[in-house]
């Protein structure tokens, strides 16, 4: 299974023939010919063989880690850092590094990581195991919620399939950890791994820095690993051949809502809106709005620009016409309230607090003057906690009130519409705090 | 680096959150840059500290009974040493 003469390296600079399917998906390809999840020897015959000499080869070249931040990659778990130069800092630090493949995604709208585990799970080891050897590390810690068990059990299977092929040559450990919101937090991993609570932790240290072990930690999100899989394959150019020359490559989207075929898909990088939608079969009906990026991201006005949003493209949730924005963000910030891990005050107090004003806007009860003092929490929420949990929460809030400005005069001054008590549209889970002990 | 460079290096006031109890001793040290919030909290009104006040900085950052207040220098990074990753931004997906 050594590629050192094999297609596709990049120390070589030559590139296979990439398998591009009748829908151009590269994570996804070959899925929608089988419909079933890709065992080792169907994979690595779609994939080609595991390119470790690219990964290996290390000093001032290092050839994956150029290839990476010549391909332009960003992470894919919603922070959207250059991939390239994590590497490069990690490999960078002294001593032995590990590699952490987060699968955590605490998103109640997202579900893309875990189409991505259950259909390719080959391709995400591959680009964790590449990644490890990349940057000297001599472990893979690969991280999925607890709730997920099968999963889990699907990923062990393949671990001990590439352990009996002889491929890695770095071990993978599959661990299962709590899956509140803020427990896939890259901190909140390094604190589980070290054997403490699935909550962030204060930084600095950085995890490249000082993480599992106190060692350097690279923490990727397991679509970013897959990309980077194919990278250390086809080349920085193959990889910059999808997506637009500020967002390269492709990603992948969890659309759900208003739209016909609701479900995970992979565009173009830097999409805009409406194409996502369509991929998904388009709206069903007339749209009131669109949230993207999820419970941390964005409520964006109808009708929808062209432009890609910002940030969080990975989750579209589609609401038809009629519903209540403002309804729905209260019961997004209720969950998010629950969810806190409790250890910073601003957002221990600072976002129920909001999420009560939301709740009272939501039906009808809130004055002027508490839409101000509000407007005012909402404004100390940010950059106010170990981790970015208050600056989710005051994102999506602050993007509501702009949005619907018009509905929160109407509901202030002729009470909540007729839609505010109806079914809600976004997956919200039960606002329940974690009790003490499920943090472990 | 020279004394005078030292000298014009800014000084900025951090909190760290996770550690702080909302004591108040800070905001009422340095009322100047630190307010609280309704629950206790500090607001920092403006992080970088005027050199009039540093010493009044640093006796709320001893005065701190968790440690939560830090006062750090703003380093100057070497231009040719790579940008260090900053993970505020979070694999939330």
């Amino acid at each position: 299974m050594n590629s050192d003469t094999g297609t596709g390296s990049v120390l070589a600079g030559e590139h296979a023939a990439a398998p591009c399917g009748p829908y151009g998906e590269r994570l996804l390809h070959g899925w929608y010919d089988t419909g079933r999840t890709a065992d080792l020897t169907e994979h690595l015959g779609r994939y080609g063989p595991l390119p470790l000499s690219s990964a290996r080869s290390r000093g001032a070249a290092m050839p994956l880690v150029r290839a990476v931040e010549e391909a332009g990659l960003t992470g894919r778990g919603g922070g959207g850092f250059p991939t390239g130069r994590k590497l490069r800092s990690v490999a960078g630090a002294k001593g032995p590094a590990v590699v952490v493949a987060n699968g955590m995604e605490s998103e109640p709208a997202s579900h893309k990581d875990e189409v991505l585990l259950s259909l390719a799970p080959h391709l995400v080891l591959d680009g964790a195991v590449l990644a490890a050897v990349a940057v000297g590390a001599d472990v893979v810690h690969l991280c999925v919620p607890r709730t997920r068990a099968t999963q889990a059990d699907q990923l062990t299977a393949a671990v001990a399939e590439r352990r009996r092929a002889r491929l890695d040559p770095v071990p993978v450990k599959v661990h299962t950890l709590p899956h509140h919101f803020v427990s896939s937090e890259e901190t909140s991993l390094v604190s589980w791994l070290n054997g403490g609570d699935a909550r962030p932790l204060a930084t600095p240290p950085r995890p490249f820095e000082k993480g599992v072990g106190k060692r350097p930690t690279l923490i990727g999100n397991v679509e970013t690993l897959a990309h980077l899989a194919l990278i250390a394959r086809y080349g920085s150019a193959w990889f910059r051949e999808s997506g637009s020359p500020r967002a390269p490559g492709t990603t992948l989207v969890t659309v759900s809502g208003a739209v016909r075929y609701p479900g995970v898909y992979e565009i173009p990088a830097g999409s805009p809106v409406p194409t996502a939608l369509g991929r998904a079969g388009g709206p069903l009906g007339r749209l009131g709005t669109v949230l993207a990026g999820g419970f941390f991201g964005s409520w964006l006005p109808v009708p929808l620009s062209t432009v890609a949003p910002e940030r969080g493209a990975g989750v579209l949730v589609a609401l038809p016409e009629g519903t209540c924005g403002l309804a729905e963000t209260a019961a997004a910030l209720e969950y998010l309230a629950a969810q806190s891990a409790r250890q910073c005050g601003p957002c221990r107090f600072g976002l129920p607090a909001v999420a009560e004003d939301f709740a009272a806007l939501a039906r009808g009860a809130a004055d002027a003057q508490r839409i101000d003092r509000l407007h005012h929490r909402l404004g100390l929420l940010p950059g106010r906690g170990a981790c970015s949990h208050p600056d989710g929460g005051a994102r999506l809030a602050a993007s509501a009130l702009r949005v619907f400005a018009d509905d929160v005069r109407r509901h202030v001054h002729a009470g909540p519409c007729r839609a505010a008590y109806a079914p809600l549209v976004l997956p919200v889970p039960a606002a329940r705090p974690p009790k003490e002990e499920e943090w472990r | 680096m020279t004394r005078a460079q030292a000298e014009v290096q800014a000084h900025v006031l951090a909190v760290d959150f996770a550690a702080c109890d909302g004591h108040g001793l800070c905001a009422e040290l340095l009322p100047e840059l630190v307010g609280l919030d309704e629950w206790g909290y500090p607001v920092l009104h403006g992080s970088t500290v005027p050199p009039e006040l540093l010493s009044h900085a640093r006796r709320a950052v001893a005065a701190c009974p968790v440690m939560a207040l830090r006062l750090n220098r703003l380093p100057a990074p070497p231009p040719d040493r790579p940008l260090s990753p900053t993970t505020g931004t979070r694999g939330r997906t």
